[in-house]
């Protein structure tokens, strides 16, 4: 199971693979053109996935693009991560009846269905093992995820074209998947080169008709993904994080940020790691009945700093600040990690373009008094 | 531990009238076994729902040892809090919980204790202030001291009226408005920290209110030599879990509903003076 040996299958083939998943009762989702992005979808046959695409993505925009290429992953990705999946935006928790008595709770939880997950990418393996460590190794362990984490089947793609939002090298998430999937593939013209990460990876592998990959193409496909991490034009300082962010609360940045930024949550949502949520309410007419579903929250909202008629963060510099310090900073105290994969769905999803990795090289910047007085002259 | 997510349905037994605006609910868990295996410690917080309308954190003040009956004070400022305000006796609420930690009120036995609370944030230490005096004997020296805006502010009156009464126990207010009729200090609750007396080696500070208190008025107390590990303080932030998970109640690298919302002092000071965290 190492990444050191692996099988290959002609893409042609790869036909067999959705056949042997589908006879095992997955359900396959998979990347999907629609509306121009691509989302996931359930994947019939091999004309759903997004064959000859690609995606062209710089902060603000997102743009997808056909090709003369028969490559079935040219797409890197769209603003859906793995985490709709197993921390679902919309979570039917319980529901609640009156009784003589008081009221009756009854629980929403179903088994989930296997899915098996084609097409997913190293930085969201990263970010599904974050909140792995959130939802499922804290003092408490949530239902709703476990449930919906247990029936996954994840085959990952590995990366051999970075977009210019990627900074994963710098994060160390990719473009290789190392561990936290069934299957991976990489993708090589038209062969698929197959690893496998676990014993249902295994069992799935065995009713393909691989062949043992030579050392040639074992060589040729960690080239290809090498030299993607290479061409990586963003990246995060990380030597100084995270103490440092903790330092710079009063950095003129926050303000220069906080003017751009519109509070629309896009980055909260496109993460694949960040994780607040809250709870609706809802009561039917009669008054008898109440559900109570989880959403998924934003630290960018205004209700989100409530408290007794005030706002613990009022400006939309504060909740910028409060994100970032909270992705780059408190994440390594609360989870003994970054909460940033580098995929750079943030950048792309922005609306005016926000890009992190500039943000935080700015606070980082070990001449920031400097700055600072630069700012205030400027302002003279 | 008990399920964060199990939702227990409570009557209310007694509704008792702080102010026009602050009620003290006295609430009893309706399933027997469930109200037999309920347990809390001092300063916890239970997250009160009310059917079709939704859930606020409240902490519990009544006594720890007797936990067949709970009381949350409540004062009506928001949508959930001003529904609840118009339920009797005899109606229903959901509670879950307890959360967060508590006072460290077992760790300092036998030592003196300086409580401090500024404005109407003071229900979070009246439990604190009676499970001492039901241990009377296990403790040192008491001092309360107390500040609000007007007189009319000073809600549990007739409590440190009775607190006063206690022995080897002293009661401070201060008002920064005051009428004719006061007689106790005008200014600032921050500037009875230079008048009262305490012996820095052997005192615990327990402190709840405006978080302008704390920050202006601990480093007054650090210079007269109390330790910051003997300072206490219990923070407000948006809860809705209370289980460290949605999100809102961080302050720096904390979640004050898990880690909270009592907190060291030394823990929390570099957040305490910033705004927005």
């Amino acid at each position: 199971m190492s990444s050191g040996d692996g099988s290959t299958l002609p893409s042609a083939e790869l036909p067999r693979l959705l056949d042997v998943l589908g006879a095992k009762g997955y359900r396959i989702i998979g990347p999907t053109v629609r509306d121009g992005a691509v989302v996931w979808e359930t994947i019939r046959r091999m004309a759903d996935l997004p064959i000859g695409w690609r995606d062209q993505q710089e902060p603000g925009r997102y743009r997808l693009e056909r090709t003369d290429s028969r490559d079935i992953f040219g797409v890197v990705h769209g603003p859906q991560s793995v985490k709709p999946f197993t921390f679902a935006p919309r979570e039917p928790l319980i529901r609640i009846e009156r009784t003589s008595g008081g009221w009756s709770v009854h629980s929403h939880l179903q088994p989930a269905e296997p899915i098996a997950l084609l097409g997913a990418r190293p930085c969201d393996l990263a970010g599904l093992a974050i909140q792995d460590q959130i939802f499922l190794r804290g003092p408490y362990q949530d239902t709703a995820y476990a449930v919906r984490r247990k029936g996954l089947f994840l085959i990952v793609v590995n990366c051999t074209r970075a977009l210019p939002t990627c900074f994963c090298r710098s994060m160390e998430t990719g473009p290789r998947a190392t561990r936290g999937f069934d299957l991976a593939l990489t993708e090589l013209d038209e062969v698929m080169l197959i690893e496998v990460g676990s014993e249902a990876g295994q069992a799935i592998l065995a009713e393909l008709p691989v062949a043992p990959a030579s050392e040639a193409l074992l060589a040729e496909a960690s080239a290809r993904i090498d030299a993607c991490a290479r061409s990586q034009i963003r990246s995060v300082e990380r030597a100084k994080l995270p103490q440092v962010l903790y330092e710079v609360h009063d950095h003129p940045r926050w303000d220069e940020v906080g003017a751009r930024c519109l509070a629309c949550t896009n980055c909260t949502m496109v993460c694949p790691t960040c994780f607040c949520h809250t709870i609706d309410e809802a009561p039917d007419l009669t008054g008898q009945r109440t559900e109570r579903t989880r959403l998924w929250d934003s630290c960018f909202t205004h209700e989100h700093g409530y408290i007794h008629g005030k706002n613990i963060r009022p400006t939309i510099k504060d909740r910028y600040r409060m994100w970032l310090t909270h992705k780059f900073a408190a994440w390594h105290d609360q989870f003994g990690t970054s909460g940033c994969v580098g995929c750079g769905r943030c950048l792309t999803w922005c609306p005016v373009g926000i890009d992190v990795t500039e943000e935080v090289a700015a606070l980082l910047a070990s001449d920031s008094r400097k700055q600072q007085k630069t700012v205030s002259q400027r302002h003279e | 531990m008990n399920d964060p997510s199990l939702l227990h349905s409570t009557t209310i037994i007694d509704k008792i009238r702080e102010t026009a605006d602050i009620h003290t609910y006295r609430l009893r868990i309706d399933d027997e076994d469930e109200r037999k295996r309920y347990r809390f410690a001092a300063g916890q917080f239970n997250m009160v729902y009310l059917f079709g309308v939704g859930e606020v954190a409240i902490s519990i003040v009544s006594d720890p040892d007797e936990p067949e009956t709970l009381d949350h004070t409540i004062r009506s400022v928001g949508r959930v809090t001003n529904a609840i305000a118009r339920l009797g006796v005899g109606e229903h609420l959901g509670i879950r919980g307890p959360f967060g930690q508590g006072w460290p009120l077992e760790e300092v036995l036998d030592r003196d204790v300086v409580i401090v609370t500024g404005g109407l944030g003071c229900a979070p230490v009246v439990g604190a202030i009676e499970y001492i005096f039901r241990r009377r004997r296990h403790y040192g020296a008491v001092k309360i001291l107390h500040g609000v805006k007007t007189p009319e502010d000073l809600v549990f009156q007739e409590r440190f009226e009775r607190w006063g009464r206690q022995p080897d126990t002293e009661v401070f207010l201060a008002s920064d408005r005051p009428g004719k009729a006061w007689r106790h200090h005008v200014g600032v609750v921050t500037e009875l920290f230079e008048m009262v007396s305490f012996t820095p080696s052997r005192t615990v500070v327990l402190m709840c209110g405006p978080e302008i208190m704390m920050r202006v008025g601990v480093p007054i107390l650090l210079r007269r030599g109390l330790p910051p590990t003997a300072v206490y303080v219990s923070l407000e932030r948006h809860m809705e879990c209370g289980i460290g998970l949605c999100g809102h109640c961080q302050m720096g690298p904390y979640f004050l509903c898990k880690d909270g919302p009592v907190m060291r002092y030394d823990r929390i000071e570099p957040w305490l003076g910033r705004t927005g965290v």
